[in-house]
Order: structure tokens, then sequence, then C-alpha cells
């Protein structure tokens, strides 16, 4: 009975997952383990730690404003991919069809451009 | 042969190409950029030319002590180096080196396999950025997470058209189809790919979430020994990865010029593998690193339209064919 393809990646997943765990015992092993206060702070250049985002700070809305672009776009191109395989089968109509569906696309990119969407300042 | 026996060679293949080829990228890069700043780079371990200076490294990080900042999210601080391999290392597996059966796995879906489980490099760069409760690995974090996010929509657009152009998902089946004119035609895709996968990898010029010069390390700042290592060993596994995606996918695998792909396609793959490498390395002596605008504009104004382009122009030529 021919294994599914997606034995190895299960396999492979378990191989690395045994990987790190025994690199990460024997690092305990082998490494020292002495207490030291200071050790444990959030690192700072060696000078007294201001209060550091314990549990999230605040960060600028451009990191979410590129997080939800991203999103958009790429459902976008999920919808590509079985195109593209399918293509030699669809023809000129595939072909007028995705020419559309990428100006559609275009038209929101244009759009997210024109009101600033992708400045970063 | 047994199946259990196939599927523990093939295995066991991948673990091996895991831990060797990141060494020999990681000490090329080490030698290449010396030479190229008029430098020797490490000479000491291993007495000739410093070759075991890797090697050295790897001990040094094991016995280093095993750090996690009190106020850090303790199981996802440690998860998170774990999670930052993972994904390069089963995009290995995917890769094919030669023709027929030598590939650790053929998959029907290659395509969509690797940018799917590239992604969760993402996830890794976030937990470890949110858990180590320092402002440093924040910013990082975050600059990393938009870049990562950002940089994957011309990477896949552009893997999008070589898909096209072999209508077909598997990465053998796009190795056949390819013919050494794709270069031409394929170009701006695969500028495009080769661009984006530096990105990907955080490679400089595209080091913002890392930034030692303001960030102290970014999102590696409270990592420490083996931890810090499997950031490290996952950063060459990620060059080994993009150079063999832009291999397989634009520079046509184990296809070489001789018509001896049966017998020498394994070596045409990682001659052309340890190019692309090179090239990878050479961009970070040559360029300094981009600023987060000029990063995120490269990006969306840029890289995002021309890979577009490329898919127009692809479906025009499959069609005019």
């Amino acid at each position: 009975m021919p294994l599914s393809p997606y034995v190895p990646i299960v396999g492979l997943f378990a191989i690395a997952a045994a990987f790190a765990l025994f690199s990460v015992a024997a690092a305990r092993l082998a490494g020292p383990r002495r207490y030291n206060r200071a050790k444990l702070e959030a690192y700072e250049c060696g000078i007294e730690p201001t209060p550091q985002p314990v549990g999230g700070g605040r960060f600028p809305v451009k990191f979410y404003l590129t997080a939800m672009l991203f999103i958009i776009f790429d459902i976008e191109i999920i919808f590509l991919y079985p195109w593209a395989v399918s293509y030699g089968m669809l023809g000129l109509f595939g072909f007028v069809e995705m020419v559309l569906f990428i100006a559609a696309v275009f038209v929101a990119y244009a759009y997210v451009w024109r009101r600033g969407g992708l400045d970063w300042d | 042969m047994p199946v259990w026996l196939e599927l523990l060679i093939r295995v066991l293949s991948v673990v091996v190409a895991f831990l060797t080829l990141p060494l020999v990228v990681g000490q090329a890069e080490h030698k290449v950029m010396a030479h190229m700043q008029g430098r020797l780079g490490p000479m000491y371990a291993g007495a000739f030319h410093g070759w075991a200076q890797l090697v050295a490294d790897g001990v040094k990080f094991v016995q280093k002590e095993d750090i996690t900042p009190r106020a850090a999210d303790r199981p996802v601080f440690r998860l998170a180096p774990i999670i930052a391999l993972m994904p390069y290392l089963i995009v290995l597996l995917v890769i094919p080196l030669g023709p027929g059966d030598l590939v650790g796995q053929a998959l029907d879906v290659g395509l969509f396999l690797v940018p799917a489980v590239l992604g969760l490099g993402v996830v890794a760069v976030l937990m470890s950025a949110w858990a180590s409760a320092n402002k440093y690995s924040l910013l990082g974090g975050l600059r990393a997470a938009a870049q990562l996010l950002g940089y994957e929509l011309p990477m896949v657009l552009a893997a999008a058209s070589v898909a096209m152009a072999a209508g077909t998902l598997s990465l053998p089946g796009i190795i056949e189809a390819w013919h050494p004119w794709w270069l031409l035609w394929q170009l701006p895709a695969l500028l495009v790919f080769f661009i984006a996968g530096l990105a990907e990898i955080r490679r400089p010029p595209f080091d913002m979430p890392i930034a030692d010069s303001e960030l102290v390390f970014g999102y590696l700042t409270e990592y420490t020994g083996l931890r810090f290592a499997f950031f490290l060993l996952a950063e060459y596994l990620g060059i080994v990865v993009i150079a063999a995606l832009t291999t397989v996918l634009f520079l046509g695998g184990w296809q070489g010029p001789f018509g001896l792909n049966a017998e020498l396609g394994w070596l045409w793959t990682l001659i052309k593998i340890f190019a692309v490498s090179f090239l990878v390395i050479w961009f970070r002596v040559a360029y300094p690193r981009l600023r987060e605008d000029q990063l995120q504009r490269l990006c969306w104004l840029v890289l995002v339209p021309v890979a577009l382009g490329q898919l127009v122009l692809t479906a025009a030529v499959r069609l005019a064919l």
C-alpha cells in the first residue's frame, strides 16, 4: 500500500521536535545556571530598564494596516493559483476572465495607493 | 525495499542536508565577506582557514546559559526558536535534487505547500517578539511581521507566474517543463522572487527587523545560547531554501547544458543553489540597509505591480503559443 505523501512531513516534524528537545536538554546539562537578578531583567544596553511593554504595548497602527492589506491581497492571490494551473484548458476565456480579475485587483490597489495606504510616513 | 526503510532514508537525508548545507553556506559567508572586505575572516578553528569555525560556534552556544527573562511569557518564548526553524526544514523535504526519485517527497501541490509553510515564519517572529516583553523585541518583531507579510505577496505572485507557465504546481513538474528561454521570459518574476526571498529571510539589505544599530538585535534581543543559535540556523537554512526555490522555479533545477541530466542532475542543482547563495551573500556586502518606508515602498509600489504585470505577460504568451 503506498503511503500518503504527507507521512514524511509528519515524520520530519517528529524528528525536528526530537532534535530540538534533545539539543535544549543537552544545553541545559552543559550550560551553567547561575542566578543573577539583573540577568533576568529586560535587556536595555546596560542601563536601568525603563518600563517595558509587558503583555504588548502601544505600537504604530501602520503595522496593522499592512497586515490588513496583506490579507486582502493574499486572498486574491489564492484565487490565482487554481486558474494558473488549469490555464491550458481554459484558453481565451480564462485569459479574458483573469485580466478582468487582475484589473479589478489593480483598481483596489490604485485606490489604496491614492488614499495613502501604502505610504509609510 | 520496505516502505518504512525508504521513508526513513528519505527523511534522514533531509535531516543531513538540514545539518550540513547551512554550515557550508555560513562558512562560505564568513570567507566571501572577508575577502570582499579585504580581511581574513576566521582563521584558527580547525587549522585550515578556520573551516571548523561554525562547529566551534555550535559547541559554544550549547555551553551558554539558557536565560528566560522574568517578564517573558515562558512557554511562548521558549517555543518560538523551534517554530522558526520548522518551515525551512519542511520546505527542504519537497525540493527536488535530481530527476526521478531524487527528492525527499514529491508533492503534486509542492508550490502551494511551500508558501503556506513559509508563512509560519511570521508566527515565530511574532511569538518571539511578543513573549520577550522587551520594547526592542516588540518593535523588531512588528517590523519583521510587516516585512514578511508584505513581501509574501510579490513572492507568491512570481511563483504563480511560473506555475502558469509550467501548468503544474508540482516542483519536479515545473523543472521538466522548464526551457532555457524561460530565463528571458520569466526574468521579471525571477528578479521579484529573488528580492522578495531576500526580504523573507531578513537578510541585509532587508534586515530592518534586526537593525543592530538601533534595535539592539530586534526580536532576538532576549535570546541566549542554543535558542539564539536556532534562529541563526534558521537564517542560514533560509538562504539555502530561498536559493533552492529560485533554482527550482526559475533556473531549471537539475537541467544542465550537457544533456547528462539523469546522471549529473543533482550536481547541477547543488551548483545552482550555491551560486544563488553566493549572490545572497554578495548582496549583504554590497548594499546598505533599507529604511522601513523604503522597504515597504519597494514591496508595494515596485515588486507587486511588476509581479502582476508578469502574470498577465505569462498568460498572454501562453495563449499565443
